[in-house]
């Protein structure tokens, strides 16, 4: 690691999206490229309560965070989720990330009547790292392909729309092709409007064993900050709750230096981009965020006018 | 007193002629255009004359920016290679056919307007108070956040449109965002007319809002845009009323009311 007078720092500029680490590192399945190593088996982060998820919704408040995202993990291995979704949706927009393999008819039952009641969308996000299971089982598992799609149906049947993502590990040039047979594949299972996003691997955790780490040289220099727009990099509007404090963001929480707190208040304070990670940020965007809500960087602010008085 | 707002004109120079005269029918006294002026339909430089001669007050777009600006894209921010296969057709077209005059005229747009009528203190922007191309989605903006954006303004009505979508909140903490809607095409609804919004002010500031649908000869602009070589896709969403392009940036909810 550099020093951290060399570092680059990012302030807090908004608190947008609040992320809950509601399953820990703990996941039914273990995929090979994970980067904060999940496993059945991997208790480094535990659950969160449901007192755990409605103290800080309460907290959120004053600090006008737009959005909640609930990851683990599997979140779906916590018993409460469900009951967790209910809540924050009555905060305001909720995403969950899963793998789509443990779903139950009922809990879909629930949240769908839980999502009509308020005027707030519920995005689930499915993993499923390619288009068959050539590419995605020597992944994420022997037969998971087959166990996600059939979650994605059930999603379908239940009135979602998912979002399914894919971690790239492919070439770049490839992305059009895998996109479209991606979409050929879920019309097939009867998702008639695929929703896609590609995620570039993230170089931590089991990610290391499998290929590599990031090299010392990929880290985000203070002058690469110059004239870069801080508010596309994720540490920048959002933080994420685990049963060990809060982090700087969902990518970073088991490597060293990236607790910020136990409060939202602690964690309000610049974050130095030590990590190689913070340079995939820095290259793709806040790429944790959901498509409706990420911005194209742009100048600074323009001038306001006093027309019409 | 009334207020009119349109949002985003897309070049659809038909549907704002017939708000301009909708609005005027209803006793509106100022007219107000947040902003994205160009893309989608034909002739950009039809819309600038009808704005001009009605004195309509003018926020800059984030596609104001660009074209002004003959910046590389419009800065919309879609993030699916198909939104921007889309994105860039309708992108050179108008920065092709719109003036250099227009251009300039686009460029020195500011990026927000601060108001006072009958006491409410009005906040007029594109996309958000904070920033011209970002999303306010009804389903994707909780209240707290709305608190945050509109309190930083100091007014108590933000007004705004980018989305292409209408609709209003007013928070626990009694402040009130509007979308204003959009001209340039319709809301994603199946319905051929196109939105704008009228505001009426009482003494004291008390308000409430309208959204207008506005019909107009959608047909002679499908007409127009198939002459001019724009993508069928574009048409069908003008003759339809339903979204084909741009939508991986939708919400779910917003998404699953579209067919498409």
């Amino acid at each position: 690691m550099i020093e951290a007078s060399a570092a680059a720092f990012v302030e807090l500029h908004g608190l947008d999206e609040l992320w809950f680490q509601v399953a820990g590192t703990r996941c039914n399945l273990s995929c090979s490229h994970c980067f904060i190593s999940c496993s059945p088996h991997n208790d480094l982060f535990g659950f969160l309560s449901l007192d755990d998820v409605r103290s800080v919704l309460v907290e959120s408040i004053e600090w006008g965070v737009r959005e909640y995202y609930f990851t683990g993990g599997e979140p779906f291995l916590n018993p409460d989720l469900v009951e967790m979704l209910v809540t924050a949706l009555g905060y305001g927009p909720v995403t969950v990330l899963t793998n789509a393999t443990v779903l139950k008819d009922e809990w879909l039952l629930r949240l769908r009547a839980a999502e009509e009641q308020g005027p707030f969308s519920l995005e689930y996000r499915v993993s499923i790292d390619g288009p068959d299971p050539q590419t995605n089982d020597p992944i994420r598992g022997e037969g998971t392909f087959e166990r996600a799609i059939r979650g994605v149906e059930q999603l379908v049947r239940h009135g979602a729309l998912p979002i399914i993502t894919m971690a790239r590990t492919w070439p770049d040039q490839r992305d059009d092709e895998v996109l479209g047979r991606f979409r050929d594949v879920l019309r097939q299972h009867g998702c008639n409007r695929p929703r896609l996003k590609i995620l570039p691997r993230l170089k931590l955790g089991a990610e290391v064993e499998r290929t590599e780490g990031y090299a010392d040289w990929e880290r985000v220099s203070p002058g690469m900050l110059e004239g870069f727009d801080s508010t596309q990099l994720i540490c920048s509007h959002s933080r994420t709750v685990t049963d060990r404090g809060i982090f700087v963001c969902p990518i970073l929480v088991d490597q060293p230096g990236a607790w910020m707190g136990e409060s939202l208040a602690e964690t309000d304070r610049p974050f130095p981009l030590e990590h190689g990670a913070c340079m995939t940020c820095y290259q793709y965007g806040a790429i944790c965020t959901n498509p409706s809500s990420q911005f194209h960087g742009q100048a600074g602010e323009t001038d306001r006018g006093e027309g019409g008085r | 007193m009334k207020l009119a707002f349109f949002g985003g004109i897309y070049n659809n120079y038909l549907a704002l002629e017939a708000a301009i005269a909708d609005a005027r029918r209803r006793d509106a006294q100022d007219l107000f255009c947040l902003g994205d002026m160009g893309a989608f339909g034909p002739f950009p430089d039809r819309v600038f004359p009808l704005l001009l001669e009605a004195g309509v007050h003018c926020v800059q777009g984030n596609y104001d920016e660009s074209i002004g600006n003959e910046l590389p894209d419009c800065q919309c921010g879609y993030t699916d290679p198909r939104d921007n296969h889309f994105a860039r057709l309708s992108y050179d077209y108008t920065l092709e056919h719109t003036s250099p005059d227009n251009r300039r005229w686009l460029q020195r747009l500011p990026g927000a307007i601060d108001c006072d009528r009958e006491g409410l203190r009005l906040h007029l922007c594109h996309g958000s108070p904070r920033r011209t191309n970002e999303f306010l989605w009804e389903s994707t903006t909780s209240d707290a956040f709305l608190d945050r954006l509109i309190d930083e303004t100091g007014a108590d009505l933000v007004l705004g449109t980018h989305t292409g979508l209408h609709w209003q909140r007013r928070t626990g903490q009694g402040r009130t965002f509007v979308n204003v809607g959009v001209l340039g095409r319709p809301a994603n609804d199946g319905r051929t007319s196109v939105w704008y919004t009228l505001l009426q002010i009482q003494r004291g500031g008390r308000f409430s809002v309208e959204f207008v649908p506005v019909q107009y000869d959608h047909r002679r602009l499908a007409r127009e845009m198939q002459q001019e070589g724009l993508p069928a896709e574009f048409v069908e969403t003008i003759e339809s009323g339903w979204w084909t392009t741009c939508l991986e940036v939708l919400p779910s909810r917003e998404r699953r009311r579209g067919r498409h």
